[in-house]
């Protein structure tokens, strides 16, 4: 269906449309550097162009047991982290949608404080109040940490979406005999299922990838971001990190991509009945 | 017994919505704001200068320390960082922004969006190690430069004081070109928003009134998109004022706040001087929040 506006839309200007893609491309082209050099058989440079070509080193990280143990607890982190954010972030989504109190401007920005502070901030308080509790640092301390920051995407996430759902639907279930457990199960959960996966998935990506807060949170543990950031400083294992550096675009991408497929279609249709 | 319990809550709307309230607020305000404050108590006790112990006793001390030469000069060359890599994102982020909000077909908007979206969200780690790679000294911007033979500007620009340095790697440019591409998502999007939310009937009008395209976009374009300028400017400042991976990754050995805070709590051990140091982007990204609701720019986020 050709649309009225696509004819009236302005035609943009050669200079501008240079300029975005320059900018498109200055986004994009230094990830796809990482995949080329995944290829490359020198050792200890990041020679280029690059002296050969070959696949021996996905060989190589495949057979690293350090490499799985880390990315099993970066694994096992983010989705207890997810878990944690999606209960809490659904919940003060809903108090939220559910009633205008007092406060309600407070709690928004209660939760946005995580992501809206440095980093290091959030990252050495956390250090701070476990270290002075005399709490030995570990796996929940890192649990903990990474939950503050989730909450706040899963939240926003339900909260648009419960914006988008009109409360007749609601009235009209219990109307008809439903229970609020019935309610809750049968139009609420539908409605708002998309949400949680779009927003868990994103919590679960940001998780996956933290560092910053991880490194004052964490004791021995060595989550991969962390043996990441132990190969920027004092690089041993070039070509290793050149795949691992791959393997985290790719499994990032693919729930990102797929939130945001998730989130931006529903609003579509949502857009359209209004 | 599931009906009994259905209505008991729905006759009390306040107990359901405290019992939803009670679990993210106490958990976020025990955990963060907990966490927060003991962060501000430990920024006004000391360490003993012989043992290396905290003293747990009210002093302003710390405080005094972190107006030192060495500390007000990381200050300084961090804001400067911030501010620089502000500036620059906000200029390249415009025409991409720009195009997408107001002149891409819907099919290609869609995955503009998602162009932009997916940096923002995807691996900040692996996003700084790909400029390691470029910016080697045997690396592929080296070759790219030797090519059109650039060799001597790019010497030059390495030896201009404060910013250079022996390679571009180990210089402030170097930073300064990783900060300003680890950042640039979050200023492209607020800048598209704003835009997107300029009717085109507005536009309209102000061609009907006899602007030129230049002058529609110079004075109803530019100053509709400034809140989104000032939203994305709060991401890019705050992110630069307070990362360490960058400054431990490239540059020099000068520090900045977050490597400053970094090696003040782990090597030196100095728990109250890392917290005290803190409390200065704190501060000034409270004090940048301010400007920028009044400036309009929470409507943009």
């Amino acid at each position: 269906m050709p649309s009225k506006s696509s004819d009236t839309r302005p035609r943009a200007s050669w200079g501008l449309k240079l300029a975005a893609l320059g900018t498109l491309l200055f986004l994009h082209v230094p990830i796809w550097i990482i995949f080329l050099y995944t290829l490359t058989p020198d050792e200890t440079t990041y020679t280029f162009p690059l002296p050969g070509f070959t696949l021996k080193w996905f060989g190589v990280a495949w057979q690293r047991a350090d490499l799985w143990r880390a990315l099993t607890l970066s694994f096992q982190i983010a989705s207890i982290a997810t878990v944690i954010a999606l209960i809490l972030g659904t919940l003060a989504a809903a108090a939220v949608y559910r009633s205008n109190f007092f406060g309600r401007e407070a709690i928004s920005f209660l939760l946005v404080l995580p992501i809206a502070l440095p980093g290091i901030v959030s990252g050495i308080a956390l250090r701070t109040a476990i270290g002075g509790l005399d709490i030995p640092f570990s796996f929940w301390t890192i649990i903990i940490g990474h939950a503050t920051f989730c909450v706040v995407v899963v939240y926003n996430n339900v909260l648009a979406r419960f914006r988008r759902t009109s409360v007749s639907m609601i009235e009209a279930s219990m109307d008809l005999g439903a229970n609020s457990f019935q309610t809750f199960r049968h139009v609420v959960l539908p409605n708002i299922g998309t949400a949680l996966l779009a927003g868990g998935m994103l919590a679960f990506a940001l998780s996956f990838d933290e560092v910053i807060v991880t490194t004052f949170t964490a004791g021995q543990q060595t989550t991969l971001p962390i043996w990441i950031f132990s190969q920027l400083s004092r690089p041993r294992d070039r070509p290793v990190t050149n795949v691992v550096a791959t393997f985290v675009v790719m499994i990032t991408f693919i729930p990102i991509f797929l939130a945001h497929k998730l989130s931006s279609s529903s609003a579509d249709t949502e857009g359209g009945n209004k | 017994m599931l009906n009994r319990i259905s209505t008991y809550f729905y006759q009390r709307p306040r107990l359901v919505l405290a019992l939803f309230l009670v679990p993210p607020m106490l958990y976020m305000a025990v955990v963060y704001l907990g966490s927060l404050f003991a962060l501000l108590i430990n920024s006004f006790y000391a360490i003993d200068d012989f043992t290396g112990m905290v003293i747990r006793e009210f002093t302003l001390k710390t405080y005094g320390q972190i107006f030192s030469p060495a500390n007000r000069e990381i200050f300084m060359r961090t804001a400067g960082m911030a501010t620089a890599v502000t500036i620059a994102d906000a200029l390249i982020a415009f025409p991409l922004a720009y195009y997408t909000a107001k002149f891409a077909s819907p099919r290609l908007k869609t995955w503009l969006v998602i162009a932009v979206t997916v940096p923002l969200w995807s691996s900040y780690l692996v996003r700084v190690y790909a400029w390691k790679l470029i910016l080697a000294k045997e690396g592929i911007l080296s070759w790219f430069i030797n090519l059109l033979n650039l060799n001597g500007p790019l010497d030059w620009l390495l030896s201009l004081p404060g910013i250079g340095g022996s390679s571009l790697s180990l210089s402030p440019i170097g930073m300064f070109i990783v900060f300003m591409y680890i950042w640039l998502p979050y200023m492209i999007i607020p800048i598209q928003t704003a835009l997107e939310r300029v009717p085109a009937s507005l536009l309209d009008a102000s061609s009907d009134l006899g602007a030129k395209p230049l002058q529609t976009f110079r004075t109803v374009i530019l100053p509709l998109a400034f809140p989104g300028v000032v939203a994305g400017s709060i991401f890019t400042f705050s992110l630069t004022l307070g990362d360490f991976i960058v400054p431990l990754t490239l540059g020099n050995s000068k520090f900045f706040i977050g490597q400053a805070v970094y090696s003040y709590q782990g090597t030196a051990g100095n728990i109250p001087l890392a917290a005290a140091m803190t409390m200065g982007p704190v501060v000034i990204m409270i004090a940048y929040l301010l400007i920028a609701r009044k400036l309009g720019a929470f409507d943009a986020l």
